[in-house]
């Protein structure tokens, strides 16, 4: 059942297609004005800006196209998802679609800075495990997120004001590890964050099965 | 609420007044007299978070059988949590102007503290765009139970991840790093039950209101009808 969900999310993403062209966009939207901007200078970009800029355009892509999960769906599916499918399977299929699309968003900016502007990551591995662990992070609260503030009225303002400060937790501990791969220390430095991220993401998705039932039900 | 229980809070809330701004205190360098602040700010934050506790506590009740009642008491004991948390922010404030120089520093305990009223000021802003009223409940009591977890990695985990100038840092928050000797238990328990009943009290007077008000709104539509 879950499979069969996670499949049906993927050929409605490739049908409509709006979500990737439109992050895609965005991202490579903020990549380019940055790359303006620091070629201009003729000066290597400093690390910490790196850094702040890399998870600024990796937050906004990801608020964006995760909110397209539940609120721009029409009402005769959600009906039709309640008639198939319990709603763990619904949100845990959600939250799955939903992290291999913030990975997919996390490296290919990634890629793109590295492009476009510096790249001062020294420890990719380890960097591209931080990318996983954060990704999963935002998609589990983001999702249920999304499904509280799809019900409500202003539900893109809605969303911005509730997923704020959950994302905080997340995203503190992503540029703290992001800073220590940047500096150069060995990896053993980052592992505190890196933990912490899997608790926080542990308890996120613990989260998100248990109480979307309860939204789900009218 | 009973009465002796209300006699108990306001006769606890003024001798933590009196004896807080009279009785000795130990001294130490910086702080001087500025440690009184203790009885103020920090039972805040204790009555800050029982208060989301037990408005946690109705949110979860909510879920299992829903009923507007414990809806109200939720958002009654929500509100009253975000004025203490908003207290002990302005408490923390006007000690950090004369402790430290500054009304706000880049510390993890106060950018926790701050976002934690964020969170819960969020929870009324979510209250405030559904008009549904059953729907109204129901995804408030989610954002609670949501937001109460993710309050607590950020209040009490992260801030002692890291160093900072906060009284209590680099270990137990606030209780071993003051010399709480005998003399400044004696005033500091009583503040911390003192305030809780006091916030316990104005939760309970919201509710009644909360309850009034929807009594009148059928009476109308009762009438209108």
């Amino acid at each position: 059942m879950l499979l069969s969900l996670i499949r049906t999310e993927f050929t409605l993403e490739l049908r409509r297609r709006s979500v990737v062209s439109g992050i895609g966009l965005y991202l490579f939207a903020i990549i380019f004005i940055c790359y303006l901007t620091f070629s201009l200078r003729r000066g290597s970009i400093n690390e910490a800006t790196w850094s702040a800029l890399f998870w600024l355009a990796i937050l906004f892509s990801v608020i964006n196209s995760v909110a397209k999960s539940f609120i721009g769906e029409k009402r005769g599916l959600s009906i039709y998802y309640y008639s198939v499918a319990s709603g763990q399977h619904v949100i845990l299929a959600k939250i799955i679609y939903n992290t291999l699309l913030c990975l997919v968003l996390s490296v290919v900016g990634f890629i793109l800075f590295s492009l476009f502007i510096s790249n001062p990551v020294q420890d990719i591995p380890l960097f591209l495990l931080t990318l996983f662990l954060t990704s999963i992070g935002f998609s589990a609260s983001l999702s249920l997120i999304s499904a509280i503030a799809a019900k409500a009225n202003n539900s893109n303002v809605l969303m911005a004001v509730l997923s704020f400060p959950v994302l905080i937790a997340v995203l503190l501990m992503a540029i703290r590890a992001t800073k220590n791969i940047v500096d150069g220390l060995e990896r053993s430095t980052s592992y505190d964050e890196l933990t912490n991220l899997l608790a926080i993401n542990c308890i996120l998705t613990a989260l998100a099965y248990i109480l979307f039932p309860y939204i789900w039900r009218s | 609420m009973k009465t002796w229980l209300k006699i108990v809070a306001v006769v606890l809330v003024v001798y933590v007044h009196i004896a807080g701004l009279l009785l000795a205190v130990p001294r130490l360098n910086i702080l001087n007299e500025t440690i009184r602040n203790l009885y103020f700010h920090v039972p805040m934050w204790f009555g800050m978070t029982a208060l989301y506790a037990i408005s946690l506590y109705h949110s979860i009740l909510y879920l299992r059988t829903p009923t507007l009642e414990r809806d109200h008491k939720a958002s009654a004991f929500a509100t009253t949590g975000i004025v203490f948390g908003l207290l002990g922010l302005g408490t923390g404030m006007l000690w950090a102007k004369f402790a430290w120089g500054a009304f706000w520093t880049g510390d993890p305990k106060l950018n926790g503290a701050a976002i934690t009223t964020l969170v819960y000021v969020a929870y009324f802003v979510l209250r405030g765009s559904v008009d549904n009223q059953e729907q109204r409940s129901r995804l408030s009591a989610v954002y609670n139970i949501f937001a109460f977890a993710a309050m607590i990695p950020l209040i009490f985990i992260l801030p002692r991840l890291s160093p900072s100038l906060h009284p209590g840092s680099g270990g137990n928050p606030g209780f071993n790093t003051y010399d709480l000797d005998s003399k400044m238990r004696m005033v500091f328990y009583p503040a911390v039950i003192g305030w809780f009943l006091v916030g316990y009290w104005i939760s309970t007077l919201r509710i009644r209101i909360l309850a009034v008000e929807e009594k009148m709104a059928e009476l109308d539509y009762a009438k209108h009808a």
